[in-house]
C-alpha cells in the first residue's frame, strides 16, 4: 500500500506540510481563509533538533496500537488506512496516549481526535504534505514488500 | 556612517490580507529579511537584506509576497546614473574592489536577438520532425581531412579522439566549490540521461561523481586544482581552461570560507585557505608552450581523449584560435563576456570581452580561410539562452554550446547575482550545508533533463522548417540567417546578410 514516507536529508525545516495539511482538511476553499488568525492543527508535523528536521505523521501500522486501545470503535483500518469516525469519538485520548510516534492529537473541538487519513477524505486527492513540500523529503510510495518478494528475498 | 546609507534597491511587498503568518519566509531566508514580530503579531522584513532571489515569493504559500524595484531615485541623470552613484559610493567606504555575480548585465547589443533564422517555402520543402528522422548527434573534436585505406584497399581508422553529444549542448564549467554537491551531482546525472557533457570546472572532481566519467569534462587551470592522473583520465575530454568569458585574464577566486572539509580533499588544499588561481598558467606564455601542455596531458590519457583549449573572447580572438588548432587542442572553447561567474571583479566583468557571436563567427571564418577549421571543433558558451540562440550559433559556425546560467536557472536559480556571498537561497552556489540540501539533486536532475530536451525538441522543429534534417548541414550554415537593424561592418562580421537581402 501506498504510504507517506519522509527523508530528514531533504528536509528544510520550512514548516509548509503543516500548512498544506491544515488547509487541506479545512474544507475551506481559500488558504488565507482557512489559515487566516486560526490555530494551526496539521496531521503531520515537522520535528526538529540540532539542524537535523523531519516530518512524522500516521504511519499507518500493520498493528495499530490506537485502534486496539479505542474504547468506542472509532478507529478503524479501512483498506489499510487508519480512519476515524468522530462521530463515534469520545474524545477519551487513549489512542494519543498510545501511538508511539505522537501522531494523533485532539481536534478543534478538543472532543475528539484528529489524525493523518492520507487526504482520502478531503478534496486533495493525494497527500496535501506530499503535494505541498518543496524539496520531495515527503513522498508517497508503496514500499511493501509483498509476499512473493519476500520469498525471493530469502 | 550616514554617509554610507544607500536606500534598499529593492522592497519587499507582503499582502498582509494573505500573510497567515507561517513564517515559511522567515525560515527560507539565507539573508534574514523576515522576521515574526511576537508584540504586533505579524511578519516584518528589512528591504536592505533583500537581494531578490525570490525564495520566499516562491515558497510563500498563500502568494502573499512580492518584489519591487524600490522607487528610490537619485535626481536624474544620464552619465551619473544611480548605479555608478552607489558604486562610488561603496568603493570610498571600502578602498576594495567591487564584485559581482554571473554575466555582464549591461545593454550591450545581444547580436543573438538582431539575427532572424530562414524557413522553406515552396522551393524546397520543410521536414516535419515528428513524422521523419531528424540527427542532432554531434561528434566534437578533430576529423580527419581524407579517408586513408592500407595496401589492401581497406579503410583505416585515422579518427582522432571525440566526444559525442546526443544533442549539441553542454553544461559548462562551474567548479565544486563555486557551486555545491547537489548541484554538482544534478549536473552529473543530467548529462548521464541525456547523452552529454557537464565539465567540472577547476576545482577537481569529487570522488562520488568518479562513476560519471563518460559524460564529464575535466577541467585543467592556471591554479590546478584536483589535478592527478586518476582525475585526468576520469573523464570522456579534457579542458585546459586559459580564461573565462565574465573575467578575462584573471583567474578563479574561490573565499576559504567556502573551502570545506570535502572541498579540501577534492581540491587538494588545506581547508579554509583561500584557492586563488594564479591570471595566466605559468607554464604557458606562448602557442608553443600550450602545445606543450596539450601534448603532456595527452600522453598522460594515452591519446584516448580529446583536449579542450577554453579561452575567453577577447579581441584578437581569432588569431588566438589559429594558434589554438595549431597547438594540437582537439576542440577551442570560447566564452563570451556574457558568460557568468560565482563572483568577478565588476569593472572586469562589464567591460572586458566581446560579445560571442562575433568572436565566433571571425573564429569560425578565420579557420576556414586557413583551411584548419576542420582540425578543431569549437565551442561556444556565454549566455546561450534557448533553443533559437543554439540554432543561430550552430548556423554562425559552432559544433556545440555551452550553458551554465541557462542550467543554473533551471536547477532554481533566479539570477539575484549574489553568488560572491555564499548564501544562495536555492541550495546551488553556497556550501553551507542547512542551503546545499534545498537543492534535490531528484528535482535537479529531473530539471535539466526537461530543458535540454525542450530545447532538442525546438532546435528539430527549427531545422525541419529550414528543410535540414542533420545538425551537420546546418553548421556554418550561414544563409540560413539574416541581420536585423545592424551595420555594414556587423554584418561583415558574422558573414551574413541584411534580411530582405
Amino acid at each position: 500500500m501506498k504510504r507517506v514516507y519522509v527523508n530528514e536529508k531533504w528536509c528544510l525545516g520550512c514548516h509548509l506540510c503543516e500548512y498544506y495539511c491544515t488547509f487541506a482538511n479545512s474544507g475551506v476553499s481559500s488558504m488565507v481563509n482557512a489559515l487566516k488568525d486560526k490555530p494551526l492543527r496539521p496531521r503531520i508535523r515537522v520535528e526538529e533538533h540540532d539542524g537535523i528536521s523531519f516530518a512524522v505523521s500516521c504511519r499507518h501500522c500493520k498493528e495499530p496500537l490506537c485502534v486496539k486501545g479505542c474504547i468506542t470503535g472509532a478507529l478503524s483500518v479501512k483498506n489499510g488506512v487508519i480512519t476515524v469516525d468522530s462521530n463515534k469519538c469520545v474524545g477519551c485520548y487513549t489512542c494519543i496516549l498510545s501511538c508511539p510516534y505522537g501522531c494523533i492529537s485532539p481536534d478543534d473541538s478538543g472532543h475528539a481526535i484528529s489524525k493523518c487519513e492520507l487526504c482520502t477524505k478531503n478534496a486533495c486527492g493525494e497527500p496535501a504534505c506530499v503535494k505541498g513540500c518543496p524539496n520531495q523529503a515527503i513522498v508517497y510510495e508503496d514500499r511493501d514488500v509483498t509476499d512473493t518478494n519476500k520469498e525471493a528475498a530469502v | 556612517m550616514a554617509i554610507d546609507y544607500l536606500y534598499p534597491e529593492y522592497e519587499i511587498v507582503r499582502d498582509y490580507d494573505k500573510c497567515i503568518a507561517c513564517r515559511v519566509c522567515e525560515r527560507q531566508c539565507s539573508n534574514e529579511a523576515h522576521w515574526y514580530d511576537d508584540g504586533k503579531g505579524k511578519m516584518l522584513c528589512d528591504n536592505a537584506k533583500c537581494v531578490d532571489c525570490h525564495r520566499c515569493v516562491s515558497l510563500c504559500p498563500t502568494h502573499a509576497l512580492k518584489i519591487v524595484k524600490s522607487g528610490h531615485t537619485f535626481k536624474e541623470n544620464a552619465n551619473w546614473t544611480g548605479k555608478t552613484i552607489t558604486e562610488i559610493y561603496r568603493q570610498a567606504n571600502s578602498g576594495g574592489v567591487l564584485l559581482s555575480s554571473m554575466g555582464n548585465p549591461e545593454p550591450f547589443p545581444v547580436y543573438w536577438d538582431k539575427i532572424l533564422l530562414n524557413a522553406s517555402q515552396v522551393t524546397n520543402p520543410s521536414i516535419d520532425p515528428l513524422r521523419e528522422p531528424m540527427e542532432t548527434v554531434t561528434y566534437l573534436g578533430k576529423k580527419p581531412a581524407k579517408i586513408e585505406r592500407d595496401e589492401n584497399g581497406r579503410i583505416k581508422n585515422n579518427l582522432s579522439p571525440t566526444l559525442k553529444l546526443s544533442t549539441p549542448v553542454m553544461f559548462s564549467a562551474m567548479s565544486y566549490g563555486s557551486i555545491s554537491y547537489n548541484a554538482h551531482e544534478s549536473l552529473a546525472r543530467a548529462a548521464s540521461e541525456l547523452g552529454i557533457c557537464y565539465n567540472t570546472g577547476e576545482g577537481g572532481l569529487h570522488e562520488d561523481f568518479y562513476k560519471y566519467g563518460p559524460n564529464t569534462i575535466v577541467q585543467v587551470a592556471s591554479g590546478r586544482f584536483g589535478v592527478s592522473k586518476d582525475y585526468l583520465n576520469a573523464g570522456a575530454a579534457i579542458e585546459i581552461k586559459i580564461g573565462q568569458g565574465a573575467k578575462p585574464g584573471i583567474g578563479g577566486h574561490l573565499p576559504g570560507i567556502k573551502v570545506s572539509e570535502d572541498i579540501s580533499k577534492t581540491r587538494m588544499i588545506p581547508k579554509g585557505s583561500d584557492a586563488i588561481s594564479p591570471a595566466p598558467h605559468h607554464d604557458i606564455y606562448s602557442i608553443e608552450d600550450l602545445r606543450q601542455l596539450v601534448y603532456s596531458i595527452k600522453e598522460a590519457s594515452d591519446y584516448k581523449k580529446p583536449v579542450i583549449v577554453k579561452i575567453a573572447a577577447v579581441h584578437n580572438v581569432a588569431a588566438i584560435a589559429s594558434g589554438i588548432a595549431r597547438s594540437g587542442a582537439d576542440i577551442i572553447a570560447i566564452d563570451g563576456f556574457r558568460g557568468g561567474t560565482g563572483a568577478a571583479p565588476t569593472r572586469i566583468r562589464d567591460s572586458v570581452g566581446i560579445p560571442i557571436e562575433l568572436a565566433l563567427a571571425s573564429v569560425d571564418s578565420r579557420l576556414r580561410e586557413e583551411g584548419i577549421r576542420d582540425d578543431v571543433g569549437i565551442v561556444v558558451g556565454g549566455s546561450v539562452r534557448s533553443a533559437a540562440d543554439l540554432v543561430k550559433a550552430i548556423a554562425l559556425g559552432a559544433d556545440a554550446c555551452y550553458i551554465a546560467t541557462a542550467a543554473c536557472l533551471a536547477m532554481g536559480c533566479h539570477l539575484c547575482r549574489s553568488c560572491q556571498a555564499g548564501k544562495c537561497n536555492w541550495g546551488i552556489a553556497t556550501q553551507r550545508p542547512d542551503l546545499v540540501k534545498r537543492l534535490n539533486p531528484d528535482i535537479g536532475y529531473k530539471r535539466l533533463v526537461n530543458l535540454v530536451h525542450a530545447w532538442d525538441h525546438e532546435v528539430k522543429e527549427i531545422m525541419g522548417g529550414m528543410g535540414i534534417n542533420s545538425i551537420e548541414a546546418l553548421r556554418g550554415n550561414r544563409l540560413m540567417l539574416r541581420g536585423i537593424g545592424l551595420s555594414s561592418t556587423e554584418l561583415d562580421i558574422l558573414g551574413i546578410k541584411h534580411a530582405g537581402q
